[in-house]
């Protein structure tokens, strides 16, 4: 066993082994808690880093130990689990800095940020899963450690949210388990290759369509996919942190990443789409997209709007996949990356105003951009990024699902692209002219002091900063290092040369 | 007939008479007699069982039965140890859903 | 020394140090939790290398006093036999340990809890380890008395019912048991196991008397429909006593039943789904009944009654997968003995911290004893058969065994059955993290009682990384 065998478990334990001392830290001792924190935040993209290098040159990271007869607990870095691990890792950086400062003074805190380096935890092994047992094991235990996050404040109403997030959360997982261990009796392996294995099996596609669907179904909850989305809006009690984190890095994510792995890595592109599994699919993903837009319109609770653009614009993850093209799979990739940028910051935004004003409603944003201006600066950019305006992230997303879906013949979806961008900008652009250009109340529901600054610093720079990092990445998308650089990497190896 | 299949045949009839007294009685002492009818009737049921063949009688089912005899005494000695503790403890000597049938029982004594 | 270490009478040691901790227990009631806790040691030691022995060299035997059988008794230890030696050594020194603490401030229970106990592991172990149908019996005997005594230990009216009613099954049980032996003899002239194997040839003559033993054997484990007993006894007991029971001698007659249907092998397909049905009706009945519970540590007895069900499912599922089936159910059960165990400690703490277990009003118990509810809540995981753990494992296996020869029903039962587990486990986690509006006593908690909980957890957590090493041992064993 070398360096490079153990290094994948490395980058769990950056996560696992801070979780796990701050729970057993008091809760006055901030200094190490913190220290510990941002210590494993910055140790992940540290291991991160040197991995990505070597997965750029064909280096094979790979940890392997028995679990079940027949089966390995498989942790393997590829291309596309980096991605995934750099947007967690990077985010959870953001998030942590941003919830030391949103969770100042309040109780429980080593309970809350230990949890939070679990969850990370999970979301790195599942993105390192090297064959769906190990993807399973790890989505179960993201459900499980997120769970506490959010019931986190103890109210009757959040155990309700946590008690809807499980009923759905368990649900998927259960679907998933009944698929996995279905599709292994059918085809004795369960690992992820290039291309798919089920192919080279031979089995009964009515049968192989059947467990496509427990397969989707089962991370469709997480992904929010149309029947299945009503947890998110309901999750919205838990603190905004924990928000950012179940939309942006985590749980939802886990979810879209899950429709990747099956489509690209267990079933393979093509023979998904010869089967013909790919076109339902992306139907659902386009309806999900128009319905959540437009259920999202008629939301006052900012956070509420925001999840249900979330449920939307997850589903471009899904569409841009099962659309079936190598371009398509850019632009549903990078947006599962450019997603977490922009909606990270729309969250950290909304929480900066609940926070500082007691702001939770759009009716009362009127005039808070001359209040909050960096805020509301960071929150323009994100929400211009949704729409899909260029030279935003969202513009590169959106460029590419079009282009992708018109190389194969899918013309319907420009339009629901099209659609799409209306809604969006029909209920972020309201928010924005009030915020901007109407006038300020008297007096905010809730002001707490800053000294005369627009809040505190910690709340204010984790925003700013994944908003400058949409503005840069879409302004320069075609620079190496950027994620649409890294995608374009990992479809190749997707498609059949 | 066998004495052999007479034991067996009696150990069997006395096994009979202890379930349904243990199922009918609701007096715990009249059930923990009703399971060492039982146990009797299984140990005669032991012995005549031995006993059939025609190599004559063999010792290990009786050896078997003295340790089952030793066993099925503690159980009996624990068991009127706990009849005793429930009665001082709750005044009655029957299990909470038998009560009702306990009254009947000692009416018709 | 290592010489001397390695030729000792392991297996014997196993059942013998126990019985002696015992008497010395009883004979100086001043220092029966020290004696009692150094006898559960060493007791644990013994069952672990009479394991490693196995692992080493396969299947041991033992004459006691070099008398061969039928008159001298044999002891013979095989891979099925070590796991669950191993099993009770793990959950008794957890218990052991938790006892100390729990009942430090009752020298009266303290007095009787520590012989009672250690000859209830002395039984186990002699069970465990029996080559013979009627030491079987003898063993069985001893663990249902022992056990019964340690239900009454409370002293509490319902503990008194519940160990009577507990105490009448029991014997009924092992009556029953006993007509079987009598039986058996009769048509084989043997109850050596090995022998009885070899000789049984199917028909009436064994249909009879296996129906008996196993009649009475399921009314010890308390399968569904013969369950009333347990949820009184399992609930109504001090907490390390419950956890004794639910999760160590339940399954000592599971262990019984098995090691019967895998010497006799019978044949047909009426008695396995006939089990399977009821275990599959013990599932939904059982997590029903945990659903509607108020009071904690019923729910756990109820849940207990609902996870023994899945121990039968792998009886119609073993015709065309044996192997999974089997490794399946075994795994399911150490899995259970663990989480258990761990789920009633856990469950204990509770109830010594806030002076009662509704549910309902766990006010916010998380903040108070955080490791408790941790050791619960990865208790319940395993439960509920969420990877990774042991229980995951033993569920993958039998839903594996299940879909390979496409019998979706028995799929669709562990499926569903693993979904209410999680329900009533979650139920009560949530009302731990919620305030609850009426105010409560609160004591402390000593800090051993917590941890051991939650060591005893995780180890059922990390049960799911040992199946490489432990279903090899079971190689052989299964038919």
């Amino acid at each position: 066993m070398s360096f490079n065998t153990w290094l994948p478990v490395l980058l769990l334990c950056s996560s696992l082994v801070p979780g796990l001392i701050i729970f057993m830290l008091p809760e006055r001792a901030t200094a190490l808690r913190t220290t510990l924190n941002l210590g494993g935040a910055v140790l992940k993209i540290v291991l991160l880093v040197l991995m990505m290098i070597g997965v750029f040159h064909g280096v094979d990271y790979e940890f392997r130990v028995p679990l079940v007869p027949g089966l390995d607990f498989v942790l393997h870095a590829d291309a596309l689990s980096l991605m995934f691990v750099n947007l967690s890792a990077v985010l959870w950086l953001a998030t942590t800095f941003y919830a030391i400062g949103y969770l100042e003074n309040s109780p429980n805190r080593s309970r809350f940020f230990g949890y939070f380096s679990l969850c990370v935890t999970a979301t790195v092994g599942l993105a390192m899963a090297g064959n769906l047992l190990t993807f399973l094991v790890f989505y179960e235990a993201l459900t499980l450690t997120t769970y506490p996050l959010v019931v986190h404040r103890g109210t009757e109403v959040a155990r309700k949210a946590g008690r809807t997030y499980l009923a759905y959360t368990l649900l998927g997982g259960v679907l998933l388990l009944t698929g996995t261990v279905w599709l292994y009796s059918l085809t004795g392996t369960l690992e992820f290759i290039d291309r798919g294995f089920v192919a080279q099996a031979g089995v009964d596609p009515a049968v192989l369509r059947m467990v496509f669907l427990l397969l989707i179904l089962g991370v469709g909850v997480k992904a929010a996919l149309l029947p299945l989305h009503a947890w998110l809006p309901q999750a919205m009690v838990a603190p905004a942190p924990v928000s950012a984190l179940l939309h942006a890095v985590a749980v939802v994510k886990a979810g879209a990443f899950g429709v990747v792995r099956i489509i690209y890595d267990v079933f393979g592109i093509e023979f998904a789409a010869s089967i013909g599994v790919t076109l339902p699919l992306a139907i659902l993903a386009a309806a999900t997209i128009i319905y959540a837009s437009l259920r999202a319109l008629f939301q006052d609770d900012l956070k509420r709007r925001l999840a249900f653009s979330t449920v939307s614009q997850v589903s471009y993850i899904t569409l841009g996949v099962a659309i079936a093209g190598p371009i398509a799979t850019i632009g549903g990739l990078v947006h599962l990356v450019h997603q977490g940028f922009m909606k990270i910051t729309l969250f950290f935004c909304a929480g900066n105003y609940a926070e500082t004003l007691g702001v939770h409603k759009v009716s009362e944003m009127a005039g808070i951009g001359r209040r909050m201006p960096w805020t509301t600066a960071a929150f323009t950019v994100a929400a211009l990024g949704m729409i899909g305006l260029p030279p935003t992230v969202g513009f590169v997303s959106k460029w590419y699902l079009g282009l992708g879906a018109l190389e194969v013949g899918q013309h319907w979806v420009v339009f629901v692209l099209a659609g799409s961008s209306l809604l969006n900008a029909a209920y972020f652009l309201p928010i924005l002219r009030t915020a901007w250009f109407d006038a300020p109340p008297a007096e905010w529901p809730e002001e707490r002091d800053y000294g005369g600054k627009e809040t505190a610093w910690l709340l204010l720079l984790p925003p700013l900063a994944t908003a400058a990092a949409t503005l840069v990445w879409g302004l320069l998308a075609s620079m190496p290092g950027t994620p649409l650089d890294w995608v374009q990497f990992i479809a190749a190896r997707k498609y059949a040369p | 007939m066998s004495s052999g299949i007479l034991f067996a045949c009696g150990g069997l009839g006395l096994l009979a008479i202890g379930i349904w007294a243990l199922v009918l009685r609701a007096h715990l002492i009249r059930k923990v007699l009703a399971i060492n009818v039982m146990g009797s009737g299984a140990f005669l049921l032991l012995v005549g069982a031995g006993s059939m063949g025609e190599a004559g009688v063999d010792p290990v089912p009786q050896a078997m039965v003295i340790t089952g005899i030793v066993v099925a005494i503690s159980a009996t000695a624990l068991a009127l140890a706990l009849v005793l503790r429930l009665a001082n403890a709750t005044g009655k000597p029957a299990l909470p859903e038998d009560r009702e049938r306990d009254l009947m029982d000692s009416e018709e004594r | 020394m290592s010489e001397w270490l390695a030729g000792a009478p392991w297996m014997m040691l196993a059942i013998m140090l126990p019985l002696s901790g015992a008497l010395v227990a009883f004979l100086l009631p001043r220092h029966s939790a020290l004696v009692g806790l150094g006898a559960s040691l060493l007791t644990a030691c013994a069952a672990l290398v009479v394991m490693l022995q196995v692992a080493a060299d396969g299947r041991q035997a033992y004459r006691l006093g070099g008398w061969p059988a039928p008159l001298g008794i044999e002891l013979v230890a095989d891979g099925l036999s070590v796991l669950m030696l191993a099993m009770t050594a793990v959950v008794g020194v957890a218990v052991s340990v938790y006892a100390r603490v729990y009942l430090a401030d009752s020298p009266d229970k303290v007095r009787r809890f520590w012989p009672l106990w250690l000859f209830l592991w002395a039984a186990l172990n002699a069970l465990f380890q029996a080559g013979d149908a009627f030491n079987l019996y003898v063993t069985l005997e001893l663990m249902g008395l022992s056990a019964v005594a340690l239900v009454a230990l409370s002293g509490s009216g319902p503990a008194l019912w519940g160990a009577m009613r507990y105490l009448l099954v029991s014997l009924l049980g092992s009556l029953s048991y006993l007509v079987g032996v009598a039986l058996l003899y009769h048509a084989y002239g043997t109850l050596d196991l090995a022998l009885l194997s070899e000789r049984a040839d199917g028909g009436l003559q064994l249909a009879v008397p296996l129906g008996a033993m196993i009649a009475g054997l399921l009314l010890k484990t308390g399968l569904f429909p013969f369950h009333v007993w347990l949820p009184p006894a399992h609930g109504s007991a001090r907490a390390p006593v419950s956890a004794l029971l639910s999760g160590l001698v339940v399954k000592a007659s599971f262990y019984l039943l098995l090691r019967l249907w895998f010497t006799f092998t019978p044949e047909g397909q009426g008695v396995p789904l006939l089990l399977g049905s009821l275990g599959a009706a013990a599932i939904f009945w059982g997590s029903i009944q945990a659903l509607r519970q108020k009071r904690l540590k019923l729910l756990v007895a109820y849940s207990t009654v609902a996870q023994l069900g899945y121990l039968f499912i792998a009886f119609p599922l073993a015709e065309l997968e044996p192997a999974l089936a089997w490794s399946g159910s075994v795994y399911l059960a150490l899995s259970h003995a663990m989480a258990k165990g761990a789920m009633f400690l856990a469950a204990g703490s509770i109830m010594t911290q806030g002076g009662h277990d509704e549910i309902d009003e766990l006010d916010r118990v998380v903040e108070r004893m955080p490791l408790t509810l941790a050791a619960f809540a990865l208790a319940g995981i395993s439960l509920a058969g969420l990877p990774p753990s042991g229980g995951f494992v033993g569920k993958w296996m039998l839903l594996q065994a299940a879909m390979t020869q496409g019998s979706w029903f028995w799929a669709l039962v562990i499926i569903v059955g693993g979904l209410l587990t999680a329900t009533y486990v979650f139920r009560v986690l949530g009302f731990a993290f919620t305030k609850s509006p009426h105010e409560h006593e609160r004591h402390d908690v000593p800090a051993t009682m917590e941890w051991t909980a939650l060591v005893l957890a995780l180890g059922a957590v990390l049960l799911g990384f040992a199946a490489p090493w432990a279903l090899p041992l079971l190689e052989g064993v299964l038919p």
